[in-house]
C-alpha cells in the first residue's frame, strides 16, 4: 500500500493536491435539489457524532480568520475556501501556510475571489467564508464515505486507502482496491462489520480500534441525518497514528429533510442560482442549460423527453422546467415567469399532456402569465389531453400570438424552424 | 388480457379521507375500478361515496375482502402505510405518494422482502388495465383497452406514449408506472416477466430515463427470457453530464446511468430503441404489423 506525500507539503501554497469530494451532484434529474452544506458545517455534524476533525473555524473576513488561527496555537495551517464545489485546491481556493500573517494574506485572496472549478460552472462561485484549520501530519490518505446502493436497496459503506482523489475513478481503475460493507438500517452497522473494513484495508489491531469512532460517527450521520451520500475524503492517518476527518461533504435526502429543521437551516442561498432559488419557491423544477430554446413541461420524464426532441431536430434547450404532472394555473403562470427572466431564450416551447390536469386551465395559466410577462420572443405551445378544445380556443382567442402545435415533433420542428430563419 | 389488476380487483383506498385520496376515489370509481374501502385511521365507521372506511387495513380486508391497496397519505406516514397494508396480507398495493425519505423505502422493501407483498412505486402514476380497473392518477380516457404493456418510470411522459398508441386505435393490456425514485417496489424485471406470461399481450413498450441500472438489467433480462417484441424510449439524452452523472450509485454499478449506455445495452438486447419521443407510437404500429 503505498504512502501518500502529497504535494501540499512541498508546495505549501496553492496547491492542486487537495480533495474537494468526488463530482457526483444531482442523482436524479426529476429529483428535486439534494441539499449540501458547507465543508465546515458537514465537520460539525461529524464532530458531534464522535469523527475526529482538524481544530478550526469559519470566518468571513481576514481579521477574524487570523483570530481563529490565534486560538489554534502554533504550526502549520489550512485556509480553505467554502463553497458547495470540489476541485477547490486546483481553483487556489485552499492555502497551506505556516504564519499568523499568512493565514491573513490567504483569507484577503480568497474571500470575495470568483472560484472556478470543474465543479462550479465556467462562471465559477464567490466566496464569501474561509475555513481555518491546523494542518495535519499526513501519513497516509484514506477514502470513507456511504451512499445508498439502489440494487441492494440499502447503504453502503465504501473504503479505500486510496484516498484523496476521487472515489469513482478507484472504483474504474482499480475496483479490487475498495472495500464495501452494506448496512441493514433496521440492525444497525455491526461491530463485525467495522472490523472487516479495517481489517480489509490491511490496518494494525491498534488502527481497526481507532477506525471504530469514525465508522460509526458517519454510519450514524448518515442514518439519523437521512443523508444520500456522507463521505470524508480523505481521512487521513496522522504521524502519530491517529485518524482525522480532513475533508468531508455530505449531501441530504430532500425527501427527509422534513424531519430535520437543523439541517435546512444550513442552506446557503448564495450556492443556488438565482432562478432556481425562485422556482423552488413555487415548488417548481427548474434547471438553467446552455442553449436558446426555453422550455416549459409538465412531468419530469415529458420534460427531459421534450428537450431530447429539441436536441433530435438541431437546436438546445436553455433550460428543464418541470411545473408538475398536477400544475395549477399559479404554477403554470410563476414557471413561465422564471422561464422568461433568462436572457438566452430566443424562443420558448409550452409542452404541456394535461391529465387529470385540464388544458383549459394550463392554457389560461399560460395567456395569464404572457399578458403579465414582457415577452418579444415566439412562444410555441403544443396542448393534448383533457379539454385540449376549450385549451386550444382559449390560446386563440387572448389575441396573443401563439403558434399552436398539433403534437410534439411538430413543436419541436417549429421551434427549430424559427431559430433557423433567425 | 392484463397483468396484475383486472375486473375483479377490489382496491382499499389508504388515505381516502384526504383530499387527493377523495379526488383519486371519485375518478377512479368513475372508471369503473370497485373500489371497495376505505382506511384512515380514526375515522373508521364513516362513509365516503358510499364506501365504508375502516381504522386499519387488517379490518378493511377481513370485512370487504379487498386484494390490493392504493395509498394516498403524506409522505411522512405512507412507508408505515405501505407496511400495514402488507401485514394485512394486501398482495398488490399501489402507492402513488412522493416525497418518502429513501432510508424509510430501505426499510420498506426489507419488510417486504419477508412477505408476499408485490408493491407498485412510490411516486407513480400507479398502475392501468384499461377499460378494467385504474388504480392510480392517469387520466382513465386517453388510454384503450388492447394489446400493448408499457412499463415507465415516468407520469406524463407515458400518457404522451399512451395518446400516440391509442390514436392510432392500438389498444394497451396494463400500464404500469414504476415510480421515479431510488428505491422502488416491482421492477422492469419483474414486469417484463408477467408481459411475457400475460397471453393477451403481443408487444411491450419500456420508457426509461437516465440515472441507476434498470434498464441495463432490464436488457439482460430481454435478451434472456423475453420473446415479445419490445420498443423503448430513454429519457434524458440531452441531460447535462454535469449536474448528475459521476453520482455515488454510479460506482457500484461500474459506470452505469447515461441514457446512451442504456440505449446500447437495449439495442444490443434486440429493442427497438426510439431517439425521437414522437415516433414510440409509430414505431410500436409497425411492429405489431410483423407480429
Amino acid at each position: 500500500m503505498p504512502v501518500f506525500l502529497t504535494l501540499r507539503f512541498l508546495f505549501p501554497q496553492r496547491t492542486g493536491m487537495q480533495a474537494g469530494g468526488s463530482e457526483r451532484v444531482r442523482e436524479n434529474f426529476r429529483g428535486r435539489r439534494q441539499m449540501k452544506i458547507h465543508e465546515y458545517q458537514a465537520k460539525e455534524i461529524l464532530k458531534s457524532y464522535g469523527v475526529p476533525v482538524p481544530k478550526g473555524g469559519v470566518a468571513e473576513t481576514p481579521e477574524a480568520a487570523r483570530k481563529i488561527a490565534e486560538g489554534i496555537g502554533k504550526g502549520r495551517l489550512v485556509v480553505k475556501a467554502q463553497i458547495h464545489a470540489g476541485g477547490r485546491g486546483k481553483g487556489g481556493g485552499i492555502w497551506v501556510v505556516n504564519s499568523l500573517e499568512e493565514v491573513e494574506k490567504a483569507a484577503k485572496e480568497i474571500l470575495g475571489m470568483t472560484l472556478i472549478t470543474h465543479q462550479t460552472g465556467p462562471s465559477g462561485r464567490v466566496v464569501r467564508k474561509v475555513l481555518v484549520e491546523e494542518g495535519a501530519d499526513i501519513q497516509e490518505e484514506i477514502y470513507l464515505g456511504i451512499v445508498i446502493d439502489r440494487s441492494r436497496e440499502c447503504p453502503v459503506i465504501m473504503a479505500s486507502r486510496e484516498g484523496g482523489v476521487e472515489i469513482e475513478k478507484v472504483a474504474a481503475e482499480s475496483p479490487e482496491k475498495i472495500v464495501k460493507e452494506w448496512v441493514e438500517p433496521s440492525v444497525a452497522l455491526r461491530p463485525f462489520q467495522v472490523n472487516k473494513i479495517g481489517y480489509g484495508l490491511g490496518f494494525e489491531p491498534t488502527q481497526v480500534g481507532k477506525l471504530r469512532s469514525v465508522v460509526t460517527g458517519l454510519y450514524r450521520t448518515f442514518y439519523e441525518k437521512d443523508c444520500l451520500l456522507a463521505e470524508i475524503n480523505p481521512l487521513v492517518l496522522t504521524v502519530g497514528g491517529d485518524f482525522i476527518a480532513l475533508d468531508a461533504k455530505i449531501i441530504f435526502d430532500d425527501n427527509g429533510l422534513f424531519r430535520h429543521k437543523d439541517i435546512v437551516a444550513l442552506r446557503d442561498f448564495n450556492e443556488e442560482a438565482p432562478l432556481e432559488i425562485e422556482a423552488s419557491k413555487y415548488n417548481l423544477n427548474y434547471i438553467k442549460l446552455e442553449g436558446s430554446v426555453g422550455c416549459m413541461v409538465n412531468g419530469a420524464g415529458l420534460a427531459m423527453a421534450t428537450m431530447d426532441i429539441i436536441k433530435y431536430f438541431g437546436a438546445e434547450p436553455a433550460n428543464f422546467l418541470d411545473v408538475g404532472g398536477g400544475a395549477t394555473t399559479e404554477m403554470v403562470k410563476n414557471g413561465f415567469k422564471i422561464l422568461m427572466s433568462d436572457p438566452a431564450v430566443k424562443v420558448v416551447f409550452i409542452n404541456i399532456f394535461g391529465g387529470i390536469l385540464r388544458c383549459d386551465t394550463l392554457a389560461k395559466g399560460v395567456t395569464e402569465a404572457v399578458k403579465e410577462v414582457k415577452v418579444n420572443v415566439p412562444i410555441v405551445v403544443r396542448l393534448e389531453g383533457t379539454n385540449v378544445e376549450e385549451g386550444r380556443r382559449i390560446l386563440k382567442d387572448s389575441g396573443l400570438n401563439f403558434m399552436v402545435a398539433s403534437d410534439m415533433q411538430e413543436g419541436a420542428q417549429k421551434v427549430v424552424e424559427y431559430l433557423k430563419r433567425q | 388480457m392484463s397483468i396484475l389488476v383486472d375486473e375483479k380487483t377490489k382496491v382499499v383506498v389508504q388515505g381516502i379521507t384526504g383530499n387527493e385520496g377523495l379526488f383519486h376515489t371519485k375518478q377512479m370509481l368513475e372508471y369503473g375500478t370497485k373500489v371497495v374501502a376505505g382506511v384512515t385511521p380514526g375515522k373508521g365507521g364513516q362513509k365516503i361515496e358510499g364506501i365504508p372506511v375502516f381504522n386499519s387495513v387488517t379490518e378493511a380486508v377481513k370485512e370487504t375482502g379487498a386484494d390490493a391497496s392504493a395509498i394516498f397519505v403524506p409522505p411522512a406516514f405512507a412507508a408505515d402505510a405501505i407496511m400495514e397494508a402488507s401485514d394485512a396480507g394486501v398482495p398488490l398495493v399501489v402507492c402513488l405518494t412522493e416525497g418518502i425519505p429513501t432510508l424509510d423505502m430501505v426499510m420498506v422493501r426489507k419488510y417486504l422482502k419477508e412477505r408476499k407483498t408485490k408493491l407498485i412505486g412510490p411516486n407513480t402514476p400507479g398502475i392501468i388495465s384499461p377499460g378494467k380497473c385504474k388504480i392510480g392518477v392517469m387520466a382513465g380516457y386517453i388510454h384503450k383497452q388492447g394489446v400493448v404493456g408499457i412499463m415507465s418510470r415516468s407520469g406524463t411522459l407515458t400518457y404522451e406514449v399512451v395518446d400516440q398508441l391509442t390514436k392510432r386505435r392500438i389498444g394497451q393490456s396494463t400500464c404500469v408506472g414504476i415510480g421515479g425514485d431510488q428505491i422502488i417496489g416491482l421492477n422492469y424485471v419483474d414486469l417484463l416477466g408477467l408481459f411475457e406470461k400475460d397471453s393477451d399481450t403481443q408487444a411491450l413498450i419500456m420508457i426509461g430515463e437516465i440515472g441507476g441500472t434498470a434498464e441495463e438489467e432490464a436488457a439482460l433480462f430481454i435478451k434472456k427470457s423475453v420473446s415479445k417484441p419490445v420498443v423503448a424510449f430513454i429519457a434524458g439524452l440531452t441531460a447535462p453530464p454535469g449536474r448528475r452523472m459521476g453520482h455515488a450509485g454510479a460506482i457500484i454499478s461500474g459506470g452505469k446511468g447515461t441514457a446512451s449506455e442504456k440505449m446500447e445495452a437495449l439495442e444490443k438486447a434486440g429493442v427497438r430503441v426510439v431517439k425521437n419521443p414522437a415516433l414510440v407510437g409509430e414505431e410500436l404500429a409497425n411492429l405489431l404489423k410483423k407480429v
